[in-house]
């Protein structure tokens, strides 16, 4: 079997799917790595959440402006053409269905397109939600990026979730270190296998039942 | 700090970081509750810890939902309908209602006494610029709050700020404060 993606492979993977012209909101941490991957070819425009349209790249060291932060409150720079607005205008674009796409980490998938990705059942740690119901909601379409299993190897993708749910119903297309899943109205559709992993081997890592699609190719990615 | 308000409600996106700020106002023991969207941000140690004591109550909120519920209480509406939370934790035991085959929950606006908003530029009429994300939370709290008080950078004389500019009408805010 290949080695699973890592996750700039992952990442790599995500960009390759990304229409031209589209307007893209990436979740804090792993998706924030798309960014970093979309085809020359393509013009597509970075959300933020704190309120910016045409986020560019980390700024150069000494560059960084505390005033001019993405979601994460890392420091960011603005393409030609980017714009600044409030919350609630983000918000707007979010809630309001003006977001082509918005990538997201996850806990657990369900094969209904359940997300959980905001609060694990420990009670003891405050949960924190951020924007994450409101994109999982609001964005044209949901992808998530994700390991296939968790670090002691629990399938993350369910039949149900078990976890606190962020939306219902929401995810369209799951991008794991093993494979590209679709969420259709019958459930998991594997659109990419790793290669040399079989379909038995990839189901055993599953924790729902997976078809196959009658063109599903293999998952690949650039040396990144 | 030093005015000594007690039991009071905070409102913002994330519930401090080290002790400075709103660290340094939670660990007086001043802050009964707050209201976040996140609130295990790097460096809330004083809110985890006293959140682990039980000292202090937490309300949750998608992002989106406070910004809107703030959004209604400056704009004067009653409450709104959202799709966000409907079938989650955060969406429990919220009046839900169906458009368009999808399950809303109604949220309430959130109005406060004082909002405290950091800005670049204002003059004397109370109108304000901001500076690239800093802008933030900053206009929808300004209008949702009985004082509006402005933090600046800079204050100018009316007609320096061009017009077409201004981000916060003067209208919304009630003090500036220049802190250069």
């Amino acid at each position: 079997m290949s080695t699973p993606l890592t996750r700039p492979q992952i990442a790599w993977r995500i960009a390759q799917d990304i229409a031209d012209g589209n307007y893209v909101n990436l979740g804090i941490g792993a998706p924030e790595m798309v960014a970093n991957h979309i085809p020359e070819d393509r013009e597509i425009v970075f959300h933020s959440e704190n309120g910016i349209l045409g986020m560019g790249p980390v700024p150069g060291e000494g560059y960084e402006d505390p005033d001019l932060i993405n979601a994460g409150k890392k420091p960011v720079t603005l393409l030609s053409g980017g714009a600044y607005f409030n919350h609630s205008d983000s918000f707007a674009m979010i809630r309001g269905g003006h977001l082509d796409l918005c990538v997201l980490g996850a806990f657990q998938v369900s094969a209904k397109g359940d997300l959980a990705n905001w609060a694990t059942l420990d009670r003891s740690k405050p949960p924190g939600v951020g924007g994450a119901m409101d994109l999982a909601l609001g964005a044209k379409r949901v992808a998530v990026m994700t390991d296939h299993c968790t670090k002691s190897g629990e399938p993350k993708l369910l039949e149900e979730c078990t976890y606190p749910l962020t939306g219902a119903g929401v995810v369209d297309r799951v991008y794991t270190d093993l494979a590209v899943i679709e969420v259709t109205k019958d459930g998991f559709l594997v659109r990419e296998v790793l290669a040399g992993l079989s379909r038995e081997e990839l189901q055993a890592k599953t924790g729902a039942l997976l078809a196959f699609a009658d063109d599903c190719g293999e998952l690949t990615a650039a040396a990144v | 700090m030093l005015q000594g308000a007690k039991e009071l409600t905070i409102v913002s996106n994330n519930a401090g970081e080290g002790e400075f700020g709103l660290a340094k106002l939670m660990k007086t023991g001043a802050i009964r509750k707050v209201i976040c969207t996140y609130p295990r941000s790097a460096g809330s140690v004083v809110f985890e810890d006293l959140y682990e004591q039980g000292k202090i109550e937490l309300e949750v909120v998608p992002q989106g939902t406070l910004s809107e519920r703030m959004r209604a209480a400056g704009a004067g509406i009653g409450g709104f309908y959202t799709p966000t939370s409907a079938g989650t934790l955060l969406g429990e035991g919220k009046e839900t209602r169906e458009f368009d085959g999808r399950v809303h929950v109604l949220e309430q606006p959130l109005k406060g006494d004082v909002a405290l908003v950091k800005a670049r530029l204002a003059d004397r009429w109370g109108n304000l610029t901001y500076n690239k994300s800093a802008r933030n939370f900053g206009p929808v709290m300004a209008m949702a709050a009985d004082l509006t008080i402005a933090q600046v950078d800079q204050f100018v004389e009316l007609g320096e700020l061009d017009p077409e500019m201004i981000i916060t009408p003067g209208l919304f805010v009630d003090r500036v404060v220049e802190v250069g």
